[in-house]
C-alpha cells in the first residue's frame, strides 16, 4: 500500500547543507499499523511529510497504491502532533470534521454520516458545536482523528500524535487508534519518538538511525492482537521487546552498527522483513 | 441580585469620567462671557435648532454615505492587495519600499492632488477617505497573511483545501484578527478625512457646515458640529466593536482559553 524506495532529503539553505534523510527503503502492507520510531531529531518528521506529500524528496520516490506521490494524496489523511494548531480555532467541531469532505465533493446527507459516524467512533457526539479550544488536548486531538476519519482515508499518517498530551489520555488515545484500526482496517503509519508506545501499537516497528537517517531495523511485534494497557505492557515479551528497541536507539544514537548480540538474545524474533 | 450589581458597578464606571467632564464643563463654562468659549447651556440649547431633520438630511446624511463609500473602497481594496502581498515573498519584496513610502505620506496632503484628478465632487472626497483608510487595512492584511500558522497550512494542504477555499476557510479567517486591527484604524483615520475633504471644496457635508459656521461666527452652531462629530465617532465605534466581537468570538474565546490554561 505504501512504498517508499531510497528516500532522501537534503535541506540547503544559507549556506548551510542539512542532509535529513539519506537513503530510507520500506513498505507498509495493505491494513498494516507500523510505527517508525528513532532518536530524537532524526528525520521522522522530514520524512512523514515527503510520505504526505508535503516535501519533495530530493531522490526517491514515495508510491501509495502504486500511484507515485508529488503532493498531498487523495486517499491519505495526516495527524499532526500540535492538535491546538491543527485544528481551524474559528470553526465549530462539526465543521472542521466536515470541510475536508466539502472539498472532496461529498454530497451533504453523505457528509453528515460521515462526520457523525467519525465523531462518534472517537467517542465525541457531544462535542459537536463546540470549538476546539473549549475542548481539552486529549479530546482536540480526538477531533482530529475524527476529522482524519470522516476522510475515508485509506492510508492514515499520525506524526507523533500523543507527544504532547498527558499520559493517561495518552494510553486512551493509544487503545483509541489501535481499536480504530482493527475495526476500519486502514493503514497506518504512526510516528512517534516513544518506544513504549511503538512497541505496543505496532505490528512492526520501523527503527531509524539518528540524521543523517536510514531505516536501521525492522522488527516484527509478535504480541498478541488484542492489546491493552493492563496486561500487555507487563507481558515478559513486551519487555523484551522495548528493551531490543531500546538498545538499537542508543546503538543508533552513538552511531555504531547493530551490535550482533542484540540479535542474538532475541533468538525466538522472527527475522525482520525484508524491504521489497 | 449579584449579577444586578456587577452590572451597576460597570455601567458606572463606563459613565463615571465621561459624566464628571461634561459637569466640568457645564460648570467651568457656565457664565462665560467669551464669544469663543459659550457656555456648555447654550451650546445644547442650540443643538436642537442646528441639527434640524433638513440638516441630518442635507449635511450629515452625504457625510456619511461618503465615509461609507471610502471605507468600503478601502476595505476591500486593503484585503484583497494585502492578501496577494502576504501570500507571495516575491511581491511582497517588490511592493515594500513603496507601500512604506506611500503609508508615510500624510493623506490630508493628497486632497489638492485629488481634486485635481477627480474634481470636487464626491468622487474627490471619496477618493480621499479611500486612499487614506486603506494602508493600515492593507498593511494589517498583510501581516495577517503572512503569519498564517504553518501546521495549519499544512494541514488545508494535506486534506486538499487549496486555492479559493484555502482563502476563504484558512488565510482570512486566520488573517481577520489583523484585519480586524486595520479596520479599527482606518475608521478614525476615514472620519478625519470626511471632515478636511469636505473643508476643502464642499457644499454640504459635516465638514463643510462647521466651516461654515465659525466663518459666520456662529460659535454656538460651531461647538454643537463638534459635539456631534464626537459623537457620529463614538457611535461608529461602538458599531464597529458589535461587528468585531461577533466575527472574531472565536478568536477572543480562544485567548481566553490559552490564558486560564498557563
Amino acid at each position: 500500500m505504501l512504498d517508499v524506495r531510497g528516500l532522501k532529503k537534503v535541506y540547503e539553505g544559507s549556506g548551510r547543507r542539512v542532509e535529513a534523510v539519506r537513503d530510507l527503503t520500506f513498505t507498509v502492507d495493505a491494513g498494516e499499523l507500523v510505527c517508525l520510531v528513532g532518536p530524537s531529531g532524526c528525520g521522522k518528521t522530514t520524512l512523514l511529510k515527503c510520505v504526505g506529500g508535503l516535501l519533495t524528496p530530493t531522490a526517491g520516490e514515495v508510491l501509495v497504491g502504486g500511484r507515485r506521490v508529488t503532493g498531498p494524496p487523495p486517499d491519505m489523511a495526516v495527524v499532526f502532533q500540535e492538535y491546538g494548531r491543527s485544528l481551524f480555532p474559528w470553526m465549530r467541531v462539526r465543521e472542521n470534521v466536515e470541510l475536508p469532505l466539502k472539498q472532496k465533493k461529498s454530497s451533504s446527507a453523505r457528509r453528515r454520516e460521515l462526520v457523525a459516524d467519525a465523531l462518534a467512533s472517537v467517542g465525541l457526539t457531544d462535542a459537536a458545536g463546540a470549538y476546539p479550544w473549549q475542548l481539552s488536548g486529549g479530546m482536540q486531538q480526538r477531533v482530529a482523528i475524527a476529522r482524519a476519519l470522516a476522510y475515508e482515508p485509506d492510508v492514515l499518517l499520525m506524526d507523533e500524535p500523543f507527544a504532547a498530551v498527558d499520559a493517561q489520555t495518552r494510553a486512551d488515545l493509544e487503545d483509541l487508534v489501535r481499536g480504530l484500526w482493527r475495526q476500519r482496517g486502514i493503514t497506518i503509519l504512526f510516528v512517534t519518538h516513544d518506544i513504549d508506545e511503538a512497541v505496543y501499537l505496532g505490528e512492526r516497528v520501523l527503527i531509524l538511525s539518528s540524521s543523517p537517517t536510514v531505516v536501521q531495523e525492522q522488527l516484527k511485534i509478535d504480541l498478541p492482537a488484542d492489546r491493552d494497557q493492563l496486561h500487555t505492557r507487563v507481558a515478559p515479551r513486551f519487555a523484551e521487546l522495548r528493551t531490543h528497541v531500546y538498545e538499537q536507539i542508543q546503538a543508533a544514537k552513538r552511531g555504531t552498527p547493530v551490535a550482533d548480540r542484540l540479535v542474538k538474545d532475541l533468538t525466538d524474533t522472527p527475522p525482520p522483513s525484508k524491504p521489497q | 441580585m449579584k449579577d444586578l450589581e456587577r452590572a451597576l458597578l460597570r455601567l458606572f464606571l463606563v459613565v463615571a469620567l465621561p459624566a464628571l467632564l461634561v459637569v466640568a464643563w457645564w460648570y467651568a463654562s457656565d457664565g462665560s462671557t467669551d464669544i469663543y468659549w459659550p457656555p456648555l447651556r447654550t451650546i445644547l440649547t442650540t443643538f436642537p435648532d442646528v441639527w434640524t431633520g433638513e440638516r441630518l438630511r442635507e449635511d450629515v446624511l452625504p457625510s456619511v454615505l461618503r465615509l461609507s463609500a471610502g471605507y468600503a473602497c478601502a476595505a476591500v481594496a486593503g484585503v484583497a492587495l494585502g492578501t496577494v502581498i502576504g501570500s507571495y515573498r516575491r511581491v511582497r519584496a517588490v511592493c515594500e519600499p513603496v507601500l512604506e513610502f506611500l503609508r508615510a505620506v500624510p493623506p490630508p496632503v493628497l486632497v489638492p492632488v485629488i481634486m485635481l484628478f477627480a474634481g470636487i465632487g464626491d468622487t474627490m472626497k471619496i477618493a480621499v477617505i479611500a486612499s487614506g483608510c486603506v494602508w493600515p487595512i492593507l498593511l494589517n492584511t498583510v501581516e495577517g497573511v503572512r503569519a498564517v500558522d504553518s501546521v495549519m497550512s499544512e494541514t488545508a494542504r494535506s486534506y486538499g483545501i487549496t486555492g479559493v477555499a484555502r482563502l476563504r476557510h484558512l488565510v482570512l479567517p486566520a488573517a481577520s484578527p489583523q484585519i480586524f486591527a486595520g479596520l479599527r484604524q482606518a475608521l478614525s483615520i476615514g472620519i478625519i478625512l470626511m471632515v478636511i475633504s469636505e473643508m476643502f471644496a464642499a457644499s454640504n457635508g459635516l465638514g463643510f457646515t462647521i466651516v461654515q459656521f465659525q466663518r459666520g461666527f456662529a460659535i454656538p452652531d460651531m461647538w454643537t458640529g463638534i459635539l456631534l462629530l464626537g459623537l457620529l465617532g463614538f457611535v461608529l465605534s461602538v458599531v464597529f466593536r458589535l461587528v468585531e466581537r461577533r466575527a472574531l468570538g472565536w478568536y477572543h474565546g480562544a485567548r481566553d482559553a490559552s490564558r486560564r490554561s498557563s
